[in-house]
Formats: structure tokens, sequence, C-alpha cells
């Protein structure tokens, strides 16, 4: 802070961080990244219930996620098969959404 | 044809109620025959700031619930010859407004040659909110230039365009405008404040008008007379643009510019 602003109590100006901070969060609730997400725990418990007819997975390991990359919004779905099955396999599904954020 | 306009904002204590009955008596001094609802159920105040407080008999629940008839229940402003009151009621079932029943009223004040029947809405995005703007043709966003109303006003845009009868049976959307109300032209000035035009560009809505932050509102929320009636107050000629703009007609922003007192000013006060 300058001297003259401490002498004469220069104000802050906080109008344009209201201004930035309200841009990134009105942007953030209108990507359907942020609104789709309430769809999200019903799938993983829909996941889990098919894969489980398959293979005995722990429900833990079955991960859902939905990112945002660039204009691409990443649905990804991580799978940690047992020990017993083999090596510990990984298998991962990204399914692109072509949705415009 | 009968338009409706809700006042809505998400937020609590906005501006909304104060807006409406500026907004709704302004109409009714254009000559259109105009009908303001409380939607605000549990805490009606509009009766309060409209002045007719103590000429409640019967409120809209009693008409949806077919206890009154709407004629009984509505209360004629004591300002202008064509303007007409339904009070909310006091009760505390929030499930008293009914979607059928909000309905009903609005067709029969439509039977009865109303031009506009303004909606004004409780905070929040609960059922009354919802039902307040669910038939509406036109909305009035009213928002305070603060983070908070900013971001609600955001959220209630969103359920206008996903929970009004227009979006759900397809038609033209509901046209929005955005009042920005509560506004100090010297705290913008300051660096304080979002400007006005902060505001719509957040939003991305037509600004209507912005309606200063007076001490007007006060005496006229005192005496139960819109803010719209106040002789030379500021907030009154904001509130008469605001309706003239609404109506189509051009009028330049007032009260939005922050000129610095003079010398004489500063030295003898008063304000
Ligand atoms: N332009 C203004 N200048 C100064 N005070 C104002 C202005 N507009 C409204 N107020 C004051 O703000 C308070 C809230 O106003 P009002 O009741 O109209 O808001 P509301 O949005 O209807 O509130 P609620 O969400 O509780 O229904 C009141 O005390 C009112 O006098
Ligand atoms: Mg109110």
């Amino acid at each position: 802070m300058s001297l003259l602003s401490l002498l004469f109590g220069e104000k802050k100006k906080t109008a344009a961080i209201a201004k930035e901070r309200l841009q990134l969060i009105i942007a953030r609730e209108h990507s359907s990244t942020y609104r789709g997400a309430d769809f999200l725990p019903d799938l993983q418990r829909e996941l889990i219930a098919v894969i489980s007819k398959y293979v005995a997975v722990n429900p833990d390991d079955i991960k859902v996620q939905l990112e945002q990359q660039d204009n691409y919004e990443v649905l990804e779905v991580n799978i940690v098969l047992p020990e017993q099955n083999a090596a510990t396999l990984r298998e991962r599904t990204a399914a692109h959404l072509s949705r415009q954020p | 044809m009968t338009r409706v306009v809700v006042i809505t904002s998400g937020k609590g204590g906005v501006g909304k109620t104060t807006t409406s009955a500026a907004f709704a008596s302004g109409l009714a001094l254009r000559g259109f025959k105009t009908c303001v609802i409380d939607f605000d159920v549990g805490l009606r105040n509009l009766d309060l700031i409209m002045g007719c407080e103590r000429r409640v008999v019967y409120d809209f629940v009693n008409v949806i619930n077919g206890e009154a008839k709407l004629t009984q229940a509505l209360i004629k402003d004591k300002h202008c010859e064509n303007l007409f009151v339904l009070p909310a009621s006091q009760t505390r079932d929030k499930d008293a407004l009914t979607e059928e029943g909000v309905e009903a009223v609005i067709k029969e004040l439509e039977h009865m040659g109303f031009d506009y029947v303004v909606c004004d809405s409780p905070a929040g995005i609960e059922r009354g909110a919802v039902l307040a703007l669910t038939f509406a043709d036109e909305a009035i966003v009213t928002t305070n230039p603060e983070v908070s109303s900013v971001r609600d006003s955001d959220r209630i845009l969103g359920i206008l365009q996903s929970k009004s009868r227009r979006a759900a049976e397809g038609r033209e959307p509901v046209k929005e405008h955005l009042l920005v109300t509560r506004y100090s032209p010297k705290r913008v000035d300051d660096g304080e404040m979002l400007s006005y035009k902060d505001v719509q560009e957040l939003l991305r809505v037509p600004l209507i008008g912005v309606i200063p932050e007076s001490e007007s509102v006060l005496h006229a929320s005192n005496q139960g007379t819109p803010a719209i009636h106040l002789k030379g107050a500021d907030v009154a000629d904001a509130y008469t643009d605001v309706v003239a703009r609404f109506l189509g007609e051009e009028r330049p922003l007032r009260y939005v510019n922050y000129e610095k007192p003079g010398l004489i000013k500063r030295l003898f006060g008063g304000k």
C-alpha cells in the first residue's frame, strides 16, 4: 500500500473480485459436467450390479468420474478386478461425449 | 390476451415485493387492468406494501379451496382504479397452493378481462417460487449487485427455462428481463459494488432497468404506498421508466452515474 493511499484511506476495489468469482462459478454451474453429475451415483450402483453378475468385484473398486477436457466431457469408468482373476487387471473405459461445455 | 409476469429472484430480500407493488401500480397507471398476486404463502407482505392489509378478508388459498369466490378475495387498490390485489394466506401449510388451483385462478382473471397478472414470488426455489413462475409469459428477474443474489438469479433463470409451462410445452420461452435493484452508483464508482453492466454481462438477460438504493423505499412501505407513487423520488422515476420499457418504449437509464457532490454540499452536508 502506498503512502498516499495510507494517508487518504484508499478503499479496496472488491467489485472486480466479485465479478471474476461469479464468472467462474456460473460457467461451472452451467456446464453439464456439473449439472449432469447427479446421475453418477445411480450409474455407479447399476454398474456394480451388472459387473457383479459376472465377476466378484468389490463395490469400492468401481469408480465413475465425469471430467472436463478441453471441449470434451470424458466419462471415465475404472474397474479394478480382484487379484485371483489373473494379474491385476485394470480396465479403463472412456466414453467421449461430444457435448460442448 | 392476459399477460402473466412473474417477479422472481431466488434470493430473499432483494426487492421483489417492492417491485411487484410498484410495477403493478405502474401498469395500472398506464390504464391496464392489472391484478397483483402474493405467492408468499405463510409470509404475506404484499398487502402491507400496497396498504390494504386491513381489508383482507379472503385470500388466494381460500379461492383455490373454493371457500371464497375470486371476486370476494380481490381487493381494489386505493390509488389506482383498475388495480386489484390478491393476498396470500397466512396458513403454514406449504402445500396449500396447487398447480391446478393457480391455473384456475389465472384462467378466471383472464375471463374477467385483466390485461396483466403480476406474480410476486417468494424467495427460494421451492414449490411457491416454482408455482409463481409456472404460468409466466414474462419474468422480471430482480437482482442486487452482490455475489449471492447474482448466482441465485442465475439459478432461477435455469428453473424458468425448465419448469415454466412455456418450457414444458415447448412454446416460445418466457421473456426474461433483468432488473438490478438497490443500486448504489457511488459504491460502483468506488469499485466496491458490481456495476449493472457487470451483472448483465454475467446473467446475459436484457436489462429492463436499474432501481437505486433509496431511503424513499422505507417511507413508502411505512405508509403502505407503492414506491412508484412517491412524487419526485428517484425510485419512483426509475420504476416509471421500467414500466415504460416493459411496454416497449425507449427510456435512457437514470440514476446510474455517480456525481461527486460539489464543494458547498460537502461543506454544509445535507442529503
Ligand atoms: N431500492 C431500494 N432501496 C432501499 N431499500 C430497498 C429497496 N428495495 C427494497 N428495499 C428494502 O429491502 C427490503 C426487502 O424488500 P422486499 O420485501 O421488496 O424484498 P423481497 O425480495 O420481496 O423479500 P422476500 O424474499 O422476503 O419476499 C425491504 O426492507 C425494502 O424496504
Ligand atoms: Mg417478498
